[in-house]
């Protein structure tokens, strides 16, 4: 069980982050937003996902196949790989203006260099008539970004877009998706292992853990309060660039589970350091610890830290 | 306790360990079908300088294609260099061939990113760990090395126990560690490290990070630490040179590079990193740096930045400007400082 029981929703013109580690299960649930599970071996076994008052697991595949880069888009890490080396980048571009929207071919093409300058591709037009391979990583993503809002989707999910991309470019790319979904209104998950970017672009933020959600609140709450034992973790195991050098870091001891051999109880109780025989035996849901803030752990971290820290 | 190291503790040397003067590694680009000839090269690194002492570590930063993994490879003499000098412990090893570099190669060695490419997935981890001493003649019974094997396991944290497994049976920071104890099994004085934490999960990240640190105090290891995290950069390395298209184009401690960058490159490469703070993000200045990293095949005229620099003048476009020292062990590379 890759992704079980989890639950998110997420506002027009707001960013969700969904933050975990590799085998956390963000890209699965990302993937299974837009049934793009192979199956077999896939399967999605339970839930709804209610999309414009609609719950696209009910969807035909031909229905899916009409809200599949039309009103939701996707964009992925590795632009080289989701594009056809074969075409022009601006029949790429173009092509969901045609598929959805009836556009001739001239008509679809036109679409594609407008895009392309409003992800500042330089001179787009004569760009468009490019191949892939003659863009740079930075500027393919751009061009999967055009794709993306070619026809206005109402919601956007990137599963880590610039994890490939060097760091001054991941702030170009990442600075202009953020003022694209600003400027149409649309809702943006973004899907990383990476704190600091979450902290820059996100509203809302949902932690994952071994296919379940962990924690989920606001950006501001989560980095100031974070509330589960993870959370806690993964905020003192970075080392930032504001903090005090010498000081050491405090990793999270052991490692993930095994998805196919999950303990009974709450999945990162044999790595942490408040675990009681409840969280061995049961498995803890999401609850609220106020405004909209929730995590699923039965015992108070802070507290016990503060008694750990007296003793 | 295990003995750390057969070597006692070296004695304090004033010499640095390491020199490196304007060192060149220059790819050629070949063309033609049957009769091959150069029509280019690719300038990897270019001129690249800096002094390493015992006991440092020596934080290389850049973008991909700068050049910082090709200068640990051609340190180690894993390239061919085409210009410019190499002294290890006093000794020019710039032009030395494979015998003469037998002895050298034991005192530096290499953790890679990626240790399960590196790591041969047929063979036993503690015979992994003592191929090495077999081959640079260590120790001369098995038993002897494998009882070693055992200690250096111990050393980087896992279990003496687990020798007698296979490297597919362990996690990634296990991996890591173990890469770690190869390079250790030839009590190496200098440790390159090429990424070596850029692969793992970041729970995972800080504890191999912490290991490299026990590891320098408990064996005065000196360590060349290539990476592109600037953070991870910052929280390990005594003095950073920033490179870009195959120049240093500012070295300084690390207090001072993050503190006062003066080269507009460190500038908007600091800038770029966020910070996991949302308060603190959304006060923060953004530099704009435009475009992406010229081809090293055709590097710009001039100072290499300038066709992204946000402060750029005339000068610029037709002069390099050379590293300068600015005092307190700071060196910059650029017009306008």
């Amino acid at each position: 069980m890759a992704v079980d029981d989890v639950s998110f929703d997420v506002e027009a013109g707001e960013t969700l982050a969904i933050v975990g580690e590799s085998g956390s299960g963000k890209s699965v649930t990302a993937l299974s937003l837009m049934r793009l599970i192979p199956n077999p071996p896939g399967e999605i076994a339970a839930g709804s996902v209610m999309f414009e008052g609609r719950d696209l697991l009910k969807l035909s595949d031909a229905e899916m196949q009409a809200v599949r880069g039309d009103r939701i888009a996707m964009i992925f890490q590795e632009p080289m790989t989701s594009l056809n080396p074969s075409l022009t980048v601006g029949l790429q571009v173009g092509e969901p203006v045609r598929l959805h929207r009836g556009a001739t071919w001239k008509a679809a093409l036109e679409k594609a260099g407008e895009m392309l300058a409003r992800v500042r591709i330089p001179d787009a037009k004569a760009r468009a008539e490019a191949y892939p391979h003659q863009f740079s990583g930075g500027m393919r993503q751009r061009a999967m970004i055009a794709m993306a809002l070619a026809c206005q989707p109402k919601l956007i999910i990137a599963d880590e877009p610039t994890t490939a991309l060097d760091v001054t470019v991941q702030s170009q790319i990442l600075s202009l998706l953020k003022e694209l979904t600003r400027e149409t209104g649309a809702a943006l998950i973004l899907i990383t292992h990476d704190l600091g970017v979450v902290a820059r672009y996100a509203d809302r933020v949902s932690v994952m853990y071994a296919g379940r959600v962990v924690e989920t609140g606001t950006a501001q709450d989560i980095y100031k309060r974070p509330q589960h034992p993870y959370t806690m973790g993964l905020m003192a195991c970075v080392p930032r660039l504001d903090q005090v050098l010498g000081r050491r870091l405090v990793p999270i001891d052991g490692q993930p589970p095994d998805l196919t051999r999950m303990p009974p109880g709450c999945a990162f109780a044999p790595r942490c350091r408040f675990v009681t025989d409840r969280c061995n035996a049961e498995r803890p849901t999401l609850e609220e610890v106020g405004n909209g803030h929730m995590k699923a752990c039965f015992v108070d971290a802070h507290a016990e830290s503060a008694v750990h820290a007296d003793a | 306790m295990p003995m750390p190291s057969l070597r006692s503790t070296p004695m304090p040397d004033a010499t640095p360990l390491l020199v490196v003067e304007d060192l060149k590694v220059h790819f050629p680009v070949m063309s033609g079908a049957v009769l091959q000839r150069q029509v280019a090269s690719v300038k990897a690194v270019d001129g690249v300088s800096f002094t390493l002492n015992r006991g440092e570590t020596l934080g290389l930063v850049g973008e991909s294609g700068c050049g910082k993994s090709t200068t640990g490879l051609a340190i180690l003499r894993m390239l061919d260099i085409t210009g410019g000098r190499i002294v290890f412990d006093g000794e020019d090893i710039t032009g030395h061939g494979r015998t003469q570099m037998q002895p050298i190669r034991k005192r530096m060695q290499m953790v890679y990113q990626d240790p399960f490419g590196s790591l041969n997935p047929r063979m036993k981890v503690v015979d992994l760990i003592a191929e090495p001493m077999i081959v640079h003649n260590l120790l001369p019974s098995a038993k002897a090395r494998a009882d070693r094997a055992r200690e250096l396991l111990a050393l980087v944290g896992l279990r003496p126990d687990m020798a007698d497994r296979y490297i597919h049976e362990f996690s990634g920071g296990q991996r890591q560690r173990i890469g770690v104890a190869r390079a250790l099994s030839m009590e190496p004085e200098l440790l390159i490290c090429d990424e070596p934490v850029s692969a793992l999960d970041v729970s995972i990240q800080a504890q191999i990070v912490n290991l490299f640190q026990d590891l320098q105090q408990q064996l005065g290891l000196t360590y060349i630490f290539v990476a592109h995290d600037l953070a991870v950069v910052r929280h390990i390395s005594d003095r950073i040179a920033v490179m870009y298209l195959g120049r240093i184009v500012e070295i300084a401690d690390r207090e001072t590079l993050y503190k006062r960058p003066q080269h507009p490159y460190t500038q908007a490469l600091l800038a770029a990193v966020p910070i996991p703070d949302p308060e603190i993000e959304a006060m923060r200045p953004q530099i704009a740096v435009t475009g992406e990293v010229p081809s090293a095949l055709r590097p710009p005229p001039g100072c290499r930045f300038h066709t992204r620099c946000p402060r750029v003048v005339d000068r610029c476009k037709t002069d390099e400007p050379a590293l300068r020292s600015l005092g307190g062990g700071q060196m910059v590379s650029c017009h306008l400082v």
